[in-house]
């Protein structure tokens, strides 16, 4: 597979308000990221993942080192545009990245900018609003619905630009559970049925546990990178960084310090349950 | 509270008024305006009403929902009645009291004006109640498009009163949770003397402030990762067309200033 992202020696430092020096957040990060991917993005507060995000997209342009979108360098200012069509991103707050006060005419408010025909753009604006399940709510305003929803109309907005890759800026921070399984849902169709390469930003160990691939960063640096399995397996480090395991991981690991031998590979609460019901059969 | 402010006024539906081009219906506002100053004499004040009852019939817009739209400018016309009784002494004297005469040309005169206002005010009314906010704004960049050659920033200006219309909303929300969020730490909104409500809404206007801006930040962010890059190049998902009715729109609209203009000549 090819990449579609790759950073490389990034540095980036923010900079300084008058006089103060400006604070660094990258120094020599390295990344790559596979077209068609699911990858999650892992840290605390601070760590840099959402200035890696805007660096995806020529929002922030690297102070050293280079990003590379679908081979393109996005610090070539002629380029720019190129760079945002191919990744799309979606923001925390569903209410700051809504432009239009209808459903549609906010969906439609991407492929406008772009300049593609009217009828091209009626077309898009109806196939993403059907992908995200909100064809129905088109003539709605915004504002009257549900977080999840409005979060979902974000999504449609991206995907009517029909971007090879979307980046996702912990989008269910403010969700309800509802509005954050519906979100996880759609971007995971997306996945599977167009193709999209997916890069989630999130602070919840369970999405991030559903990807195909896990980043953890800390203090502007790859701390693991791996399957989920293999991340989370790491539950020292985990907790060095000031992060957790997901739930089922963190009990067979306190299991393993009263002096069980459990594998830190169950994700899933069922095959934990099944791993901890073997371990306990055998004992007895 | 604030949640019962209304904004945009406009009443969905299908009716031939709606469907007309929002360029035809300001047009048309402003045709009408024009002929409502031509009109100097009653049968022309009465050909205008009939127009006006007309649309009205037939843009199934409630005439209640007129009626309602009206009050708060009662005082407006009240004090625009009783100055005009004053300003004209022709005719018949009717009342005559220390310095204040009031005569028949005066009362015709009161009475005209304000027929003229509140025709004013229905015919705008109408455009508003049957016209979406967006198709308004959609309706008024196109009209203004020549400006452009006078570099004046059509397309942005648009863009901000879609905006503004979309984070209306959004903003007095916030407002209701500050306020409330101040009330449960014990602010007083409601006793004390003008001056102390005044002093309370300070607490509530800066975290708005502070919010609005965090707001319009992320905003700009969003939209700059939409590929926005200003008005060149920019295309429409729902081009404005004119069809066949807004032409009959117009040619309805010409006939009354027609109308009126020629009634006026013969002094009518």
């Amino acid at each position: 597979m090819s990449e579609i992202i790759s950073v490389e020696h990034l540095a980036y430092t923010y900079p300084g308000v008058e006089g103060t020096s400006g604070v660094t957040v990258f120094e020599d990060m390295n990344l790559t990221v596979e077209e068609g991917s699911f990858v999650a993005i892992l840290g605390t507060n601070g760590c840099g993942k959402s200035t890696l995000a805007k660096h995806f997209n020529s929002i922030l342009l690297p102070s050293g080192g280079k990003v590379y979108v679908c081979g393109i360098d996005t610090s070539n200012e002629e380029r720019i545009m190129t760079v945002r069509r191919s990744v799309g991103m979606v923001f925390q707050n569903p209410d700051n990245q809504i432009v239009a006060n209808v459903v549609e005419e906010d969906v439609a408010f991407g492929p406008e900018n772009l300049g593609v025909a009217g009828p091209e753009i009626r077309r898009r604006v109806d196939q993403a609003l059907k992908q995200v399940e909100m064809y129905e709510y088109r003539e709605h305003a915004p504002h009257l619905l549900s977080g999840g929803q409005k979060q979902r109309i974000a999504i449609a907005g991206v995907i009517a630009m029909e971007p090879k890759c979307i980046v996702l800026d912990e989008p269910t921070a403010m969700l309800d559970p509802r509005g954050r399984r519906e979100v996880m849902e759609t971007i995971g169709r997306l996945n599977r049925e167009k193709g999209i390469t997916v890069v989630l930003i999130t602070h919840h160990m369970d999405e991030a546990a559903k990807c195909q691939r896990v980043v953890v960063l800390d203090k502007g640096k790859v701390a693991a990178d791996g399957t989920p399995q293999e991340v989370f397996a790491q539950v020292e480090l985990l907790h060095r960084i000031g992060l957790a395991a997901p739930d089922s991981v963190e009990l067979c690991w306190e299991l393993n310090k009263q002096g069980f031998d459990l594998p830190l590979d169950k994700l899933d609460p069922k095959d934990c349950a099944q791993a901890i019901f073997e371990v306990i059969s055998k004992s007895e | 509270m604030l949640k019962d402010i209304t904004l945009g006024q406009y009443f969905p539906g299908h009716s031939v008024i709606h469907r007309l081009d929002p360029r035809t219906k300001l047009i048309m506002l402003v045709v009408y305006i024009v002929a409502l100053f031509l009109a100097k004499t009653w049968v022309s004040y009465a050909l205008m009403l009939a127009f006006l009852v007309w649309v009205i019939q037939i843009s199934t817009i409630p005439p209640k929902a007129i009626v309602r739209g009206m009050k708060p400018l009662v005082m407006i016309l009240l004090f625009t009645g009783i100055l005009n009784l004053f300003f004209s002494q022709d005719g018949r004297v009717l009342v005559h009291f220390w310095i204040i005469t009031v005569t028949t040309g005066g009362v015709s005169r009161a009475a005209m004006m304000m027929a003229r206002i509140l025709m004013l005010i229905t015919g705008s009314f109408l455009l508003t109640y049957t016209t979406s906010p967006i198709a308004l704004t959609d309706g008024l960049e196109s009209l203004m498009g020549p400006l452009k050659k006078l570099k004046v920033p059509v397309h942005e200006l648009a863009m901000m009163m879609c905006i503004a219309l979309r984070f209306i909303p959004t903003l007095i929300e916030e407002t209701d949770k500050i306020m409330s969020a101040q009330k449960a730490r014990g602010a007083d909104f409601e006793n004390g003397s003008l001056m102390d409500r005044a002093k309370a809404l300070i607490p509530i206007l800066v975290p708005l402030f502070i919010s609005a801006f965090r707001r319009a930040d992320e905003l700009a962010t969003a939209m700059e990762c939409r590929c926005y890059q200003g008005g060149e190049g920019r295309t429409k998902m729902k081009q404005l067309h004119y069809h066949r009715n807004d032409f009959f729109a117009f040619g309805i609209g010409g006939a009354v200033v027609l109308a009126v203009v020629v009634l006026g000549q013969f002094g009518l």
